[in-house]
């Protein structure tokens, strides 16, 4: 049964607001909330003025910019404290890779302050790491492509047979390039180094099928909700702007004993490989929820909704079936605004729209 | 001949075919989606020779041409297994 969220007179806060060429979840996470029959507040968090969910009309009621993670969590509370003299918020989705850690060390605050979420322990977010997956998976029966971390460029050179050219170069959070030779391998080093950090990942390519899966974990190694894509579009950036939703036995049960051994609690999405070789490849685990989210709830899993209800500490039935054949692509929009709405969110570092309505 | 992939495709009658197990769509003709239908139904391939030329004027040997072509076609495409 569809989850129903238009009884519930209460506020959501929700960041990462870009949808651009690297779009963020926030606006897909708002939309299927919407979608829900939600009629209470929407607080939209940022880091930059110019994310652009902010200039959409009827969708966040209020926008409040939010001090990088990196700042750390003083500032961060700081900030919320400032927030809630001005709004309540009752539950907190966060929606972008670098943020998750600090709300999961931060729920007990925040939790004193009324903001409820629903994510998993920091154990178990350290544990998807993808500095830590080649080791931690395939012991448990989960294969990860052969990996090494390198600290040292002069590493390229050493790396073996295992990992042969070409092979990809990943950062520590964000950001993969594909290296041809050992040249590519040691400029990507670098370019992925001063944006990211150390320790870059080379990791061995997997020819195959890409699949990518939306899920919510229950916490006890279960799940609320699972929906498989295909991606069918792809930009240069390697971001899926078109996807199919699959249904694949073989698919659902290696993504069911990844939860069910991390025991995951809250979104993530499943980044798989099905090599040419039949044989299933964990790629990455994201601790959020995808840009293309939306796809689950038009496949029939509302996997924001549910977010919600089990912030609140409600309890909620796993989620119907999905739809197999449900596909999404992405359309790019231009949003008309007047540069006011610009500058008060520059100077402001808020925007006030309820009282606009 | 194994044909329990062909089962689970979605095909139409404008000849889409979308398989759910792997995301991956095709397109076929009139004769190529009939084909697919009789195959997944269950028919070998003198089940699907008679059938096919009850509709469509075809000798023996074309059918048998095209037919072992496109065989080998969906055993590449790993819809079917010999």
């Amino acid at each position: 049964m569809a989850i129903d969220l238009s009884g519930l007179d209460i506020t959501i806060a929700v960041s990462g607001l870009k949808t651009g060429d690297n779009p963020q979840p926030g606006v897909p996470v708002i939309r299927s909330i919407r979608n829900a029959g939600f009629k209470g507040k929407i607080v939209g968090l940022i880091y930059d003025s110019m994310e652009s969910g902010i200039y959409l009309e009827n969708f966040a009621d209020e926008i409040y910019q939010m001090p990088y993670p990196s700042a750390g969590a003083d500032a961060f509370l700081s900030r919320i404290d400032y927030i809630l003299d001005r709004t309540k918020i009752d539950v907190i989705i966060p929606t972008l890779d670098a943020e998750v850690i600090l709300y999961i060390r931060l729920q007990d605050q925040l939790k004193r302050r009324g903001i409820n979420s629903f994510l998993p322990s920091e154990e178990c977010f350290l544990l998807r790491d993808k500095t830590k997956l080649a080791t931690f998976f395939p012991p448990k029966g989960i294969s990860v492509p052969q990996t090494a971390l390198l600290s040292d460029a002069t590493q390229i050179r050493q790396l073996d047979d295992d990992i042969p050219f070409p092979l990809m170069v990943k950062g520590r959070y964000y950001e993969a390039f594909k290296a041809h030779t050992p040249e590519e391998g040691v400029k990507y080093f670098y370019d992925i180094a001063e944006r990211w950090g150390l320790p870059i990942i080379f990791q061995k390519m997997v020819p195959g099928d890409e699949y990518n899966i939306v899920i919510v974990g229950d916490g006890k190694g279960g799940m609320l909700g699972m929906v498989p894509q295909k991606k069918l579009v792809i930009t240069d950036k390697g971001k899926g702007f078109g996807g199919v939703v699959v249904q694949n036995a073989e698919l659902d049960a290696f993504a069911a004993k990844i939860i069910s051994i991390l025991k995951w609690q809250g979104p993530c999405e499943l980044e798989v490989m099905k090599g040419f070789d039949g044989v299933y490849y964990l790629i990455e685990i994201n601790p959020r929820f995808p840009a293309w989210v939306r796809l689950a709830e038009g496949a029939g899993q509302n996997q924001p909704a549910a977010v919600v209800l089990k912030s609140l500490g409600m309890d909620v039935e796993a989620l119907g079936p999905y739809k197999p054949g449900t596909m999404f692509i992405r359309h790019a929009e231009d949003i008309i605004a007047d540069i006011s709405v610009m500058g008060q969110v520059s100077a402001q570092s808020e925007l006030i729209r309820r009282n606009e309505q | 001949m194994n044909v329990n992939k062909l089962q689970n495709l979605a095909m139409n009658d404008n000849g889409f075919i979308f398989d759910p197990n792997t995301g991956y769509s095709y397109t076929a003709n009139e004769t190529g989606i009939l084909i697919l239908r009789k195959l997944a139904s269950g028919l070998d391939k003198d089940g699907v020779r008679t059938a096919v030329r009850e509709i469509y004027e075809v000798s023996e040997d074309n059918f048998n041409s095209d037919f072992e072509h496109y065989m080998l076609m969906l055993e590449s495409l790993d819809m079917i297994e010999f």
